[in-house]
């Protein structure tokens, strides 16, 4: 390998950085015959870069030739960027090499679409082979579906990667049609689908047969791109919520849009990346998946967009005071969870340590609950502080001026 | 009051527990011998590590606690603070006291308080799968420094083992002056006289092997290319990658 490869390093990996996804969790690859890396099934971040976002894994697009002109895209085949390709052998020698060094978890392959679909599919899924068979990688493999590839290079995409994504690029067909006009949604659909099925498929098969070869071990994603086009938060919810429930999806992912080109379509180019928006749409995300949250509690019709000073969780408690206060020792599980500043894992020590002892604040903030903002939902032992002529205005006052000076408890 | 001192292993510490059972001693404390001060008001009585007393221990233990709570006791031992023993033996009396488990009882400050220790023993040794670079040197080894705050190198062990099962490795502890050998067998504890000096960038050119230098350039040139310059957030990038770990991640030696 020559010095020429770092400037094609440079150029693959500066396009296929607004890919959010880094994720290398979700799958236990065992290391077989002795060969080289296994997957943990938590994942392990690498490194963070400036910006604060994990490196888990080599993102490289296999070249940046594109015959598409999406609106919102580096690599558009109107855009004047250099454009360069790396060949199959080198995205090989590159993954072993830095997983050899411990730099990475493993390779996330995307790549520009030359040609065809099938034509850059099939590279994708003979470097995730070659790595495979021939030099016995266990590490982690997430490659992009090329949309429009053929179900049988999917399938077996599928059977080298431990995660593939399609990306539905943006939340809606309106604006799909806008900003990638050379795209379709048939296109994105029909693959999503067609992995859902092959993954229920293969999970059946491997109930009968122990050693049937797993296909995408770590599930699908997809990832969209946030304040490019003018959909509400909560339309933006509701396309991720039916993505979960149609097709199993392990991970949405929500990418605040970096202006990379002047385009009448899009954003200003000097505006900057929606970075909270996509904060709030991210703690959404989590409520709906961990906090058993639906998206109709999260927003009602009078206010489609999250709002900014204070999260959903917390915005939907103010919305809800007659449900609270929650009593910590006995209240359901359920039910302590929907307690703004209170995690799943704070929520489970409760349920587990009120077995023994009547808890009190103490013991919360011993578990690091975020009492600023908790204490005027719940009541315990010891804590007589909630009062029932709090109207959600006051509420949220005193919990903005409280973070803004961050001090101790206040007394009444 | 008695004061049971031990050699500071964790077989010594269990051996330590058994003692303090085997004399019925009510008002006992534990000492690593590195840490013992001497007490003219208390009783010295210096504990001889045997491992079928520490293996009993472990295995009253083993009956009373899950894996988790088995991991919680290693890591206060690994967290090589002050108080761990007495934090030990105050958790050890109390699991052999009760009947039923009490390692879930979170009302108690002692046990969330060791669920904490083990925590942040966890997150370190996580943060350390993450955080080791090996360099390739001549003779086909990688070897890589690091400087944990806790001893996390028992608990790392495994995980590279079974990772980096096709290639010799070195993990050498810098601050505690130790290091872990795996030569395609098995993996050994290895102590150097002189150790190879703290920062990756120290190492001669005749010491590693050919097309190192390229990988390290290309890894640097790698995480700079991903780095979304309209994003930055140096407060989000330090509290994910403190800067006590920097020294050995070659990627921030630019």
């Amino acid at each position: 390998m020559s010095e020429k490869i770092l400037k094609k390093l440079q150029i693959l990996a500066d396009s296929a950085k607004y890919d959010v996804s880094c994720s290398s969790s979700g799958s236990k690859r065992k290391n077989t015959q002795r060969g080289l890396g296994n997957t943990n099934g938590m994942g392990i971040c690498h490194s963070f870069t400036e910006d604060g976002r994990c490196v888990s894994l080599l993102k490289i697009l296999l070249t940046n030739h594109c015959i598409y002109d999406c609106a919102y895209c580096v690599s558009r085949r109107s855009n004047d960027v250099q454009r360069v390709a790396f060949t199959v052998e080198e995205v090989v020698s590159l993954t072993m090499h830095f997983y050899r060094r411990n730099y990475i978890e493993g390779l996330f392959l995307s790549s520009g679409i030359f040609k065809n679909s099938d034509y850059t599919m099939e590279r994708l899924v003979r470097i995730a082979k070659t790595l495979r068979t021939e030099h016995k990688f266990n590490g982690y493999i997430h490659l992009k579906t090329i949309p429009g590839a053929s179900d049988e290079l999917v399938r077996e995409a599928g059977l080298y990667a431990d995660r593939l994504s399609v990306n539905v690029e943006l939340p809606t067909e309106q604006s799909l049609v806008k900003l990638a006009p050379e795209k379709n949604t048939a296109d994105i659909v029909k693959p999503m689908s067609f992995i859902r099925h092959t993954i229920e498929e293969n999970r059946q098969e491997i109930q009968l047969y122990k050693h049937a070869p797993a296909f995408v071990p770590a599930g699908q994603s997809t990832q969209m791109i946030i304040g490019a086009s003018p959909e509400s938060d909560w339309q933006i919810m509701q396309q991720a919520d039916s993505l979960y429930k149609n097709f199993h999806l392990k991970r949405v992912y929500y990418s605040a849009y970096v202006p990379v080109q002047q385009d009448q379509r899009l954003p200003d180019l000097h505006s900057l990346p929606p970075v909270q928006r996509e904060n709030r749409l991210y703690q959404t995300d989590w409520l709906l998946r961990f906090y058993g949250f639906s998206v109709n509690e999260i927003f009602n019709p009078s206010a489609p967009n999250l709002e900014t000073d204070v999260d959903p969780k917390l915005a939907w408690a103010l919305r809800n005071l007659h449900l609270f206060p929650v009593d910590i020792n006995r209240a359901d599980y359920e039910m302590i969870l929907r307690i703004p500043g209170l995690g799943v894992k704070s929520a489970k020590k409760i349920v587990a340590g009120r077995k023994f002892h009547h808890l009190t604040l103490d013991h919360l903030r011993q578990f690091g609950v975020a009492l600023n903002r908790a204490r005027y939902f719940l009541i315990c032992i010891g804590w007589n502080g909630y009062r029932r002529d709090w109207n959600a205005t006051e509420i949220k006052r005193q919990i903005i001026a409280g973070n803004a000076q961050s001090t101790q408890l206040s007394l009444f | 009051m008695v004061h049971f001192v031990y050699d500071g292993s964790f077989e010594g510490l269990l051996t330590a527990v058994f003692d303090v059972y085997e004399d019925k001693a009510q008002r006992a404390q534990l000492f690593s011998v590195k840490n013992y001060q001497p007490d003219a008001f208390a009783e010295r009585r210096d504990v001889l590590t045997d491992s079928v007393k520490a293996n009993r221990v472990w295995k009253g233990l083993f009956r009373k606690l899950s894996p988790q709570g088995l991991l919680n006791v290693y890591s206060v031992y690994l967290s090589e603070r002050d108080d761990r023993e007495t934090l030990l033996l105050a958790f050890f009396r109390r699991v052999f006291a009760e009947s039923v488990s009490i390692e879930d009882d979170f009302s108690s400050p002692l046990i969330v308080q060791i669920s904490q220790i083990s925590r942040q023993i966890h997150r370190e040794k996580h943060r350390f799968e993450a955080f080791v670079r090996f360099i390739h040197l001549k003779g086909d080894v990688y070897f890589a420094s690091i400087e944990p705050d806790f001893n996390i190198l028992p608990l790392i062990g495994p995980h590279f083992t079974e990772r980096y099962a096709d290639q010799r490795w070195i993990i050498y502890d810098t601050r505690r002056q130790y290091g872990l050998y795996y030569d395609l067998k098995q993996v050994q504890e290895v102590y150097f006289e002189e150790v190879p000096d703290s920062s990756v960038l120290d190492l001669s050119s005749d010491q590693i092997e050919e097309g190192e230098e390229l990988m390290q350039k290309l890894w640097q040139v790698y995480f700079q290319s991903v780095n979304i310059v309209e994003r930055k957030n140096m407060k989000l990038h330090r509290k994910h990658l403190p800067i006590r770990y920097w020294k050995y991640l070659i990627e921030k030696q630019i």
